[in-house]
């Protein structure tokens, strides 16, 4: 377990998901591969299937449709897995938390490594949650 | 354009409300929609943008919106459905396809049955939705 | 003897941001049929509005999207106004420009992004690269103008929450002005390239009679030769004390669809200095009086299309229903007949051509067609895609 976690952490593939989100915060993720920011560099990746992913980022409010499948989504993924949740909605629903197409949040459905608030957040706060991920990572061994 | 309507409706409009130089409201008798929408569609070519159905105390109540582009106008035609506990009223599908999904849309919102609609079923609501229960329709008391 | 296999593309793909399924019919090469199931990102808005006062609903009603942030904010907020009697009779004109100023300056990053997106599904992954880089000093006038990259908050009824402050108006000019050669060579790039008009001339072609049927609106109708645009049919903001022109295509394929949004973006910059010159000084917001009873609606025009809303009141302070139609609606319905006929490779790029908002992405779960033993998921559609344009490069460099 150490060492695949050891390994994982040099270059962090990601699989994205979104739960039924309004775009901002998928687009932000996005915007970290592009020029300015380019994560690439650091050997974090977007990838196509989940069956490659080291981490999964989730952005959106749950709703109906796609909580049972996030679950599908996170059994299908190879463990040790890491699960990131991005943007407001993902960590508390903000404003569409009384709607009745809107079931439980995130982390009662997975279990969740890394919140990262902000609506949307920036992609320089993204950077800062996965570094302190990585550091809370390695720290542990 | 506001006669031309005035004149190929005739006495189907039952009011006629001018809020304001570009926004023209007229009710008709549920059973003369289709004929309606054939006449603002086909023969006046004005553009469909979409149908909106509410739950008022009295009745369920589907506007019709529709837009003459050239002089910016938009006319938007009203049908009440009075009763209250077997609403249905015959689809304007088969005029055209544009207005497939709005009509399944307000099915699932708010039960309203659109008689001869090719494909009635859910849109936006998850499979595992229960029967019965629609989500816009004002709930007693 | 052709059997159908059912190609899914969606819900979850890492590129396409919002979740939808599309399942293509397809008969060897070609696609016969499409079925389009949406739904996974129903929040319940219309609902949600409901409960809200209304100068809460424009923060609701921001993040029904995140690409066309202002368009729903400002939409609803001029169904507001309708029920008073129009925007013209409430807002200072100094509001008036600066509405117009974020809502052009929308449509050029929304359209930046697209691009980017397109040139990423037909292989051209530095256009993807160059676009959102150039995507960025757009993102940075907003923020110097709102204080955020999205979600800008910035409509209210009666006016906006934010001024330009002076200092600001040479920096913003500037901006404008550096993004010009991009634009440019943009422009170069897509109509001169043999290749791009190999890939996107003559595909998804959407006739005007099918448009109409569809109701489609936007850049995907303009492109057909249909004359519509809300900002000239029914003018809000400072649309009609500036000088700028609607941009309409006739060919109706994607070719068309890319060259009306590349266009727009330029006049969308002229747009911008001309408020920015002719702005007066004055009021940013107007005091409104409590809202009466009745119904109002509001129309813009989103990058994507008409965006429409419509409001009924009661005399308190919360909205009876609001309706909300956003452009895609009609738009990703008219997938349907844009998508059927053409080949699985191009399938990716019609469906994203008329830039949907919510959004197709890709999901890895496969149907299973029980004879058949291929399976393809969103990614090898987009390979598929990508590998079309390869060959197509190396046969026009033989």
């Amino acid at each position: 377990m150490d060492l695949k976690t050891k390994a994982l952490l040099k270059s962090i593939w990601v699989f994205h998901v979104s739960a039924g989100s309004c775009n901002n915060c998928d687009i932000e993720i996005l915007d970290c591969l592009t020029p300015r920011f380019d994560l690439e560099r650091f050997g974090i990746q977007l990838v196509g299937s989940v069956r490659h992913a080291d981490a999964l980022l989730i952005t959106g409010a749950m709703n109906r449709k796609s909580a049972p499948r996030m679950k599908k989504i996170y059994a299908q993924a190879p463990k040790p897995c890491l699960v990131i949740a991005v943007g407001q909605c993902a960590l508390s629903q903000q404003m569409f938390r009384y709607s009745y197409n809107v079931c439980e949040p995130l982390d009662k459905i997975l279990p969740v490594d890394l919140y990262i608030p902000g609506c949307p957040p920036r992609p320089e706060a993204m950077i800062d949650g996965i570094v302190k991920l990585v550091n809370k990572m390695k720290g542990k061994k | 354009m506001k006669e031309n309507i005035k004149e190929s409706l005739g006495s189907r409009i039952l009011d006629w409300q001018e809020k304001s130089i570009r926004r023209i409201y007229f009710t008709v008798k549920k059973e003369e929609i289709v004929e309606t929408v054939k006449i603002l569609f086909k023969e006046l070519g004005l553009r469909f943008v979409t149908a909106s159905g509410t739950d008022t105390p009295q009745a369920f109540e589907i506007i019709y919106h529709f837009s003459f582009d050239k002089a910016g106008e938009f006319y938007s035609v009203r049908v009440l459905l009075e009763d209250k506990n077997n609403p249905q009223v015959d689809s304007i599908a088969p005029l055209f396809p544009g207005a497939e999904w709005i009509e399944r849309e307000i099915w699932e919102m708010l039960g309203i049955k659109f008689i001869g609609h090719p494909n009635l079923k859910r849109l936006l609501l998850a499979d595992d939705w229960p029967q019965g229960d629609y989500p816009l329709r004002h709930k007693e008391g | 003897m052709s059997h159908k296999v059912i190609v899914p593309i969606g819900p979850y793909h890492p590129l396409l941001e919002e979740p939808e399924l599309f399942q293509l019919h397809v008969e060897g090469e070609k696609v016969v049929d499409i079925d389009i199931i949406i739904g996974y990102s129903h929040r319940g808005i219309e609902q949600l509005a409901e409960t809200k006062h209304l100068d809460q609903v424009p923060f609701l009603v921001e993040r029904i999207c995140g690409i066309c942030s202002s368009s729903h904010p400002y939409t609803y907020v001029l169904a507001v106004e309708d029920i008073l009697g129009g925007e013209y009779k409430i807002v200072p004109e100094r509001a008036l420009y600066i509405r117009t100023i974020i809502d052009e300056l929308q449509r050029i990053h929304s359209h930046l992004l697209w691009l980017g997106l397109a040139g990423h599904f037909i292989g051209y992954n530095t256009v993807w690269m160059w676009a959102w880089k150039y995507r960025e000093p757009v993102l940075d006038m907003f923020e110097m103008i709102t204080g955020n990259r999205n979600n800008y908050a910035m409509f209210k009824v009666g006016g906006v929450r934010r001024d330009i402050k002076d200092e600001d108006v040479p920096i913003l000019k500037k901006a404008l002005d550096d993004l010009l050669p991009a634009i440019d060579m943009f422009r170069g790039a897509v109509m001169d390239d043999p290749v791009i008009h190999a890939r996107l001339k003559g595909v998804g072609i959407l006739t005007k009679q099918q448009c109409i049927d569809w109701c489609v609106v936007g850049p995907t109708a303009r492109a057909s030769g249909i004359n519509i645009d809300v900002r000239r049919d029914e003018p809000y903001g400072a649309c009609d004390r500036i000088d700028w022109k609607v941009i309409i295509e006739k060919d109706g394929d994607i070719f068309a669809k890319t060259v009306i949004r590349i266009l727009e973006m330029y006049e969308s910059i002229r747009m911008i200095r001309q408020c920015l010159d002719k702005m007066p000084r004055g009021e940013i917001d107007a005091k409104v009086p409590d809202i009466p009873p009745g119904e109002g609606i509001g129309r813009v025009e989103a990058p994507r299309g008409e965006c429409f809303h419509y409001i009924k009141t009661d005399g308190t302070n919360r909205p009876v229903r609001l309706k909300v139609r956003a452009p895609s609606f009609m738009n990703v319905a008219s997938d349907k007949v844009g998508a059927v006929g053409g080949t699985i490779s191009d399938a990716t790029i019609t469906l994203a051509a008329v830039d949907p908002c919510y959004c197709c992405t890709e999901r890895v779960a496969v149907i299973n067609k029980p004879d058949n033993k291929k399976i393809l998921n969103g990614w090898d559609l987009i390979k598929l895609s990508q590998e079309k344009t390869r060959k197509l490069r190396e046969g026009l460099e033989k």
